[in-house]
């Protein structure tokens, strides 16, 4: 984990506020979908938040990889290393 | 482990919603009526909600004209069109959708879900993009699962947005393919064309609009919303239905695509299924002559749409933004669309409880699908019993105490 990833991490657990139930305490390894209990409707719409915060676009076959959150932040490193 | 143990947090939410009352997912009719009336427990039921917008199930030139294919050529064509040949009814209702649609090209598949399936799926390919509105059909999304083009998904009826993620994808090379529909299933909205067009062009993407809930509702002659915003030219590919407005079953994708006959030996889901019985196409086909010859139908409709559309929002119900014949009202939670939904069919008014993650933002609703088949007096029952339902459960104010002393 360097700078980078923990400003990825960091506006992911940002993103995540609205879709959350109840406060919970996010790391690299919390399972989006089993731990956050998000749908994959919340899932996919959380992940469009992210795409504006980065500019980026992450196309649903590569949200369909990821479990965790350290999968996803992997996942927007390296779509942002691409543009 | 079974191998359906992954399905327990879904059974457990399925019996939940089950030990509430009716089960929501298998009302079982006893009889069908006319399009607008069936039996259920021994009680005649208003239906509300089986988006026969023109009301043709019954319509007595669609039923014989069923009965003569079912007489003359059989139940069944018992396979595909490429491995088992084409009847000619298939290609007669190719060319009349395509002259309705003054498009060159024709293709029917069996269903409506097969066909946004099908075409989606082949248009893109690998090199391709394909970008969804978010509110898209489960069909849409199952297309874009199965194709092997990256899938960017837009918000919701935001021409906008659709533009900053295009602009996103910057010169990489490949088609991309934008897809909309005419009317939403859910809330009733329709889709912002002309900007939608408008983004098309400055990009130079493709457009499929699926006007499954539009076409016969829409448009000067019922071609759907591109009609009505006469933006027909723009629109590269137009996927539709027979289960809504022509009252049977099957799907078709109308286009002026000079290579659109490559799609019959390149798509899967119209190449490996057997193709539509030569009774359905027999029905369909006249239901389509019918809708031609009878603007009045869709007259009817809209004043019908209007009629529930007002009366509901009158009571003070939160309704989907636009008088269109689906009309959804929509409850705080999902404990009262399930109890709202228990009552009024309890009382004789069947229609649909669409609960998340099936509708956007976590919606709870009651959506109505009118039809043109149903009278005023049906439509004004159906609001009286929305108004009594609405104030049992606190979600209408009750009125005064004057009112109620007189009940
Ligand atoms: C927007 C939309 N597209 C496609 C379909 C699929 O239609 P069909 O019932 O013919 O499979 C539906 C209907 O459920 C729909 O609502």
């Amino acid at each position: 984990m360097d700078a980078e990833d923990d400003e990825i991490v960091a506006e992911i657990i940002r993103a995540l506020g609205p879709s959350l139930q109840s406060p919970v305490t996010i790391t690299t390894d919390t399972n989006i979908t089993r731990d956050l209990g998000l749908d994959s409707l919340a899932v996919m719409d959380f992940v469009m938040v992210l795409e504006d915060r980065f500019d980026i676009s992450i196309p649903l076959e590569r949200i369909a990889e990821v479990e965790t959150v350290g999968d996803l932040a992997r996942t927007i490193r390296e779509l942002r290393g691409r543009s | 482990m079974t191998i359906l143990a992954k399905f327990s947090p879904l059974r457990e939410n399925y019996e939940r919603l089950r030990a509430l009352g009716h089960d929501p997912f298998s009302v079982k009719f006893e009889r069908i009526v006319s399009p607008t009336e069936g039996v259920l427990r021994g009680k005649r039921t208003i239906l509300l909600g089986t988006n026969n917008y023109l009301g043709l199930t019954f319509d007595p030139s669609c039923i014989d004209a069923g009965v003569a294919a079912l007489e003359g050529q059989g139940t069944g064509t018992t396979g595909s069109r490429i491995a088992n040949g084409t009847y000619g009814g298939h290609g007669d209702l190719e060319a009349a959708l395509a002259d309705f649609y003054g498009r060159q090209h024709c293709m029917v598949f069996t269903t409506g879900y097969q066909a946004n399936l099908g075409i989606i799926s082949t248009l893109v390919g690998k090199d391709d993009f394909l970008l969804i509105d978010s509110d898209s059909h489960a069909s849409i999304y199952d297309a874009a699962k199965m194709g092997t083009a990256p899938v960017v998904r837009f918000r919701h009826n935001d021409p906008d947005d659709l533009y900053k993620r295009l602009r996103r994808l910057g010169d990489q090379p490949g088609n991309k393919l934008v897809v909309v529909e005419g009317i939403y299933s859910m809330l009733g909205d329709t889709a912002p064309l002309k900007e939608f067009v408008q983004v098309k062009r400055e990009t130079g993407a493709f457009l499929l609009v699926d006007e499954a809930h539009s076409m016969g509702v829409l448009g000067e002659n019922g071609r759907g919303l591109a009609e009505q915003e006469g933006v027909e030219d723009d629109v590269d590919f137009t996927v539709g239905t027979f289960s809504k407005s022509l009252g049977a079953v099957g799907g078709f994708c109308v286009s002026d695509h000079p290579d659109f006959d490559i799609l019959r030996v390149a798509c899967r889901p119209y190449m490996f299924t057997a193709s539509l019985p030569p009774s359905v196409i027999a029905t369909t086909l006249q239901a389509l002559k019918r809708m031609r010859e009878e603007p009045g139908l869709r007259r009817r409709l809209t004043a019908n749409a209007e009629r529930l559309y007002y009366g509901l929002k009158g009571l003070g119900f939160e309704l989907g933004p636009e008088p269109n014949p689906i009309v959804s009202v929509m409850l705080p939670n999902k404990e009262l669309a399930i109890a709202a939904w228990n009552m009024l069919l309890e009382a004789g008014l069947y229609l649909n409880l669409a609960l998340p993650p099936a509708t956007p933002n976590s919606l709870a609703l009651l959506r109505s699908s009118v039809s043109a088949a149903h009278t005023p007096a049906q439509i004004d029952t159906a609001i009286e019993l929305f108004g009594q339902v609405g104030r049992r459960l606190g979600v209408l104010p009750t009125p005064g105490l004057v009112v109620q002393a007189a009940e």
